[in-house]
């Protein structure tokens, strides 16, 4: 489709660009000692975009802008996730005391853009597309780590996201390149049907390139090996953005490397899809791996942290890991368990890491240790803490069940061949209900039950209890959701 | 002509590995953010040379251009972020910023 008539199918970004431009705009003339003011038309702003985008809904599959984003069910999904995440960031940062004495309209524009970025790596289907989505999301996730400009572990944190995040950026670039000189297109499917017809002396080159272009898209979903910069990022970062960072640009991430895996790197067969032998590369043992390594690393290193931020940190390394784990199948029901955990990943995280915020609010720390006795001061906010940790492990029931229980399914299904895999998720659950429990045995089993301290404030409440009820719920009637996922299965094919 | 491509090549292979080089050995944060450069223009070397001896369409050409956008984009937000580390801490080498632990 040309560029003209593919702007009538881009409404959700239109609004998110008059959100942005509005931001800024009321940001110039409003008063100066109300910043909320921004805040709320940004959060305005969102919810048009989330009007615009569910009537923008897609029954079939469409390639806008000459073949360079796609407009299918699948990506759809993504950008309703995204939307859902910045929502409930943009509310809680709007009532944190974390940003007080920085500007918030500069905040909220940089957090409009990127939210654009993520749109367009999730439909994105060309090299080039995908490549200025990935920059766009970056650069604005470099300056909102290191919002906290007087703050020393901000600066250091935007520092080594920047550097780790430069790089990772350029090893992904070369990748391309070399893509692009085999194949002679930047498009997806172009460059899939070329590599079908290349001549096997280029297959060094392929390779080559593709473990290249997977150092990007890992840095991306922070999977081991190119995790590095995720937990001092994530620990020096405001906690809002922390939030933020370790769920919707994840989620992107993951959009952008099934549809890579599946448009450029498998063959259409029969009954599915196959791993296309180019360069005789073992594609889903390398994913296996990846997702083991991943998964033990985060878990194991989680175990000895004494920031609960820090632990979350690498919590959320060990979770990427138990999604990649559905990559390597290929099959629909991989796909399927990888978007219905995000769901659920994205209410747990988010849930967990809102409570790390309300206590520091109250207590300026993250500490394991000043987390004693919390469960008794704070009653309702440690019940809540609770619940969330037990959804991360994985216990019924929980959201984090369904999810788990999804993603193990779609791994056994594969065949025998999996059954390890699927193994080792089961101990890596286990070794993190440990350090899980820990947070909870910390509020509950020590402390003072005479003393309370003031509660979280009735905003906290409902937002927390607005990510609680459904973990909860999801956890025994998780049918709208799996519809809801299943609708979203579908890639564009030209 | 496919002599030529090869030498382009060549070159930009010669620049990735400085690059990756530069970054995995340099401290001094702008060094690396130099390193990052080398890498990103490596990639445009070879866009071009694939673009121009490869008998491909003009889109290797738009591709290299975007690069120089971002790379600029990028080097100007990577500056932003050492000069206020350097307000900070007075020192822009990335071993010495290391608040948070390892």
């Amino acid at each position: 489709m040309d560029n003209l008539q593919s702007l009538t199918y881009f409404a959700p970004e239109w609004g998110l660009i008059a959100t942005v431009v509005v931001v800024l705009l009321v940001d110039l003339i409003r008063n100066r000692r109300d910043d909320r003011q921004v805040g709320t038309w940004f959060v305005a702003g969102l919810i048009v975009t989330a009007l615009l985008l569910l009537g923008n809904t897609p029954d079939h599959t469409l390639s806008l802008f000459r073949d360079a984003v796609a407009w299918d069910p699948f990506s759809h999904f993504f950008k309703e996730i995204v939307l859902l995440s910045s929502l409930f960031v943009a509310v809680v940062v709007l009532n944190s005391r974390e940003l007080d004495g920085y500007p918030l309209g500069e905040f909220y524009m940089l957090l409009g853009i990127m939210i654009l970025g993520m749109f367009w790596m999730v439909t994105s289907i060309d090299l080039l597309m995908a490549y200025l989505a990935i920059e766009i999301v970056s650069l604005t996730s470099f300056v909102l780590a290191g919002y906290l400009k007087r703050s020393r572990r901000s600066n250091e944190s935007a520092l080594k996201y920047v550097i780790y995040g430069a790089f990772s950026s350029g090893l992904m670039l070369f990748g391309f390149s070399y893509l692009f000189g085999l194949t002679g297109t930047t498009k997806f499917h172009a460059v899939a049907a070329a590599l079908r017809n290349l001549d096997p002396s280029a297959y060094g080159a392929v390779v080559v390139a593709s473990i290249l272009i997977l150092a990007g898209f890992g840095y991306k979903i922070s999977a081991v090996p190119f995790h590095f910069w995720t937990p001092d990022v994530y620990e020096g970062a405001p906690t809002a953005v922390t939030a933020y960072l370790s769920v919707a640009p994840k989620a992107a991430g993951f959009a952008l490397i099934i549809r890579f895996f599946h448009d450029v790197l498998a063959v259409p067969t029969g009954e599915g899809l196959a791993w296309s032998s180019i360069g005789n590369l073992p594609w889903p043992q390398l994913l296996a791996i990846l997702s083991v390594v991943t998964m033990t690393l985060g878990n194991l290193v989680a175990l000895r942290q004494t920031s609960v931020k820090r632990m979350l940190a690498y919590s959320s390394i060990a979770h990427a890991g138990y999604m990649l784990m559905a990559l390597p199948v290929l099959s629909q029901d991989g796909v399927f368990a990888i978007l219905l955990y995000l769901v659920m990943y994205l209410l747990m995280n988010l849930g967990a890491f809102f409570v790390v915020i309300v206590v520091e609010n109250r207590i300026a720390s993250e500490q394991f240790e000043d987390y004693r006795g919390l469960g008794w001061k704070m009653p309702y906010l440690g019940v809540l803490m609770t619940l969330f940790m037990f959804s991360l492990t994985g216990l019924p029931p929980t959201a984090g069940f369904i999810g788990k229980f999804y993603l193990f399914a779609a791994v056994i299904k594969a065949g025998s061949a999996y059954y390890w895999l699927a193994l080792v998720g089961v101990i890596n659950s286990v070794i993190s209900l440990y350090y899980y429990l820990r947070v909870v045995k910390m509020m509950y089993l020590k402390g003072d039950p005479q003393e309370t301290l003031e509660g979280a404030g009735r905003f906290y409440r409902s937002v927390l209890t607005l990510l609680a009820l459904p973990t909860l719920l999801l956890g025994l009637y998780w049918a709208p959701v799996a519809e809801w996922v299943r609708q979203s299965l579908l890639l564009f094919k030209p | 002509m496919t002599h030529s491509l090869s030498i382009y090549l060549l070159v930009a292979a010669i620049l990735f590995g400085l690059g990756v080089y530069a970054i995995m050995t340099r401290r001094n944060a702008i060094a690396i953010l130099m390193g990052v450069e080398l890498v990103l223009n490596a990639a445009n070397l070879n866009f071009v040379a694939f673009a121009r001896f490869g008998g491909m369409n003009s889109s290797g050409h738009v591709f290299a251009l975007f690069v120089i956008v971002l790379a600029a984009a990028e080097a100007a937000v990577a500056l932003a972020i050492i000069i206020n580390l350097y307000h900070n801490l007075h020192t822009i080498n990335v071993e010495e910023a290391s608040t948070l632990k390892q």
